[in-house]
């Protein structure tokens, strides 16, 4: 069984409030490690046996209609062994 | 004129908006999400709420409701459509408005009277608008 995931990232040009409280946390808590951080959404999807590409091409048009808007969002589909 | 109010699963403002159709001397149609007929309506409000919970996106999932297929057909042809709160990001998902909705970047929730000002009073939802300003109230995050 392989697993296709998908990563749903908002582009880089749009504010991610959450990401910034997240970036703004992490100091209180004494991480003092990041510059900044970007919130995101990630799918995993189970399917038989290994990807095939029309699968993979399935998954990309879902993933342009469904699983991201990509009016304010990018996304990348991989395979994950 | 009859105005269809949608109830999807997780609709909460139905009600309000039906009974606002109707104080606004027109009939209200209640739509089913599922339902595969406009009923002959003359215009359609998508009320707020939480529809499909919210998941994913606010509105991703109602926007391919069987009845949105409709809605977003009739609207390309013409037919008045109102989004309201959780209806507007419904419209916004399906693409009949520009844009996209993000939490308000400080991330507070917001409640309060919200002043408006009518700048167009010739659209089919704000004829009787006789001044230019209104108030109504807001929540958002």
């Amino acid at each position: 069984m392989a697993k296709i995931v998908v990563d749903v990232m908002l582009k880089p040009e749009i504010l991610d409030p959450q990401g910034n409280a997240v970036a703004s946390a992490l100091p209180r808590l004494g991480f003092s490690f990041a510059k900044s951080v970007r919130q995101g959404k990630r799918f995993e999807i189970e399917v038989e046996g290994e990807p095939t590409a029309a699968q993979l091409a399935e998954v990309e048009k879902a993933a342009e209609v469904l699983l991201s808007n990509p009016v304010i969002e990018n996304f990348v589909v991989r395979v994950e062994k | 004129m009859r105005v269809g109010v949608i109830t999807f699963p997780g609709t909460l403002d139905d009600r309000d908006a039906a009974r606002a159709v109707v104080a606004g001397g027109s009939e209200a149609v209640s739509l089913w999400h599922a339902d595969a007929d406009l009923k002959s309506v003359d215009a359609v409000i998508l009320p707020g709420g939480f529809s499909y919970g919210d998941y994913l996106r606010c509105g991703a999932i109602s926007r391919f409701a069987p009845v949105m297929q409709l809605v977003i057909e009739a609207a390309g042809k013409g037919m008045p459509v109102l989004g309201i709160c959780n209806g507007f990001q419904v419209l916004c998902e399906s693409h009949l408005l520009p844009g996209a909705l993000t939490r308000n970047s400080d991330l507070h929730f917001l409640c309060r009277d919200q002043e408006i000002e009518i700048v167009n009073n010739t659209t089919p939802w704000t004829t009787s608008y006789n001044r230019r300003k209104d108030c109504y109230p807001a929540k958002e995050r």
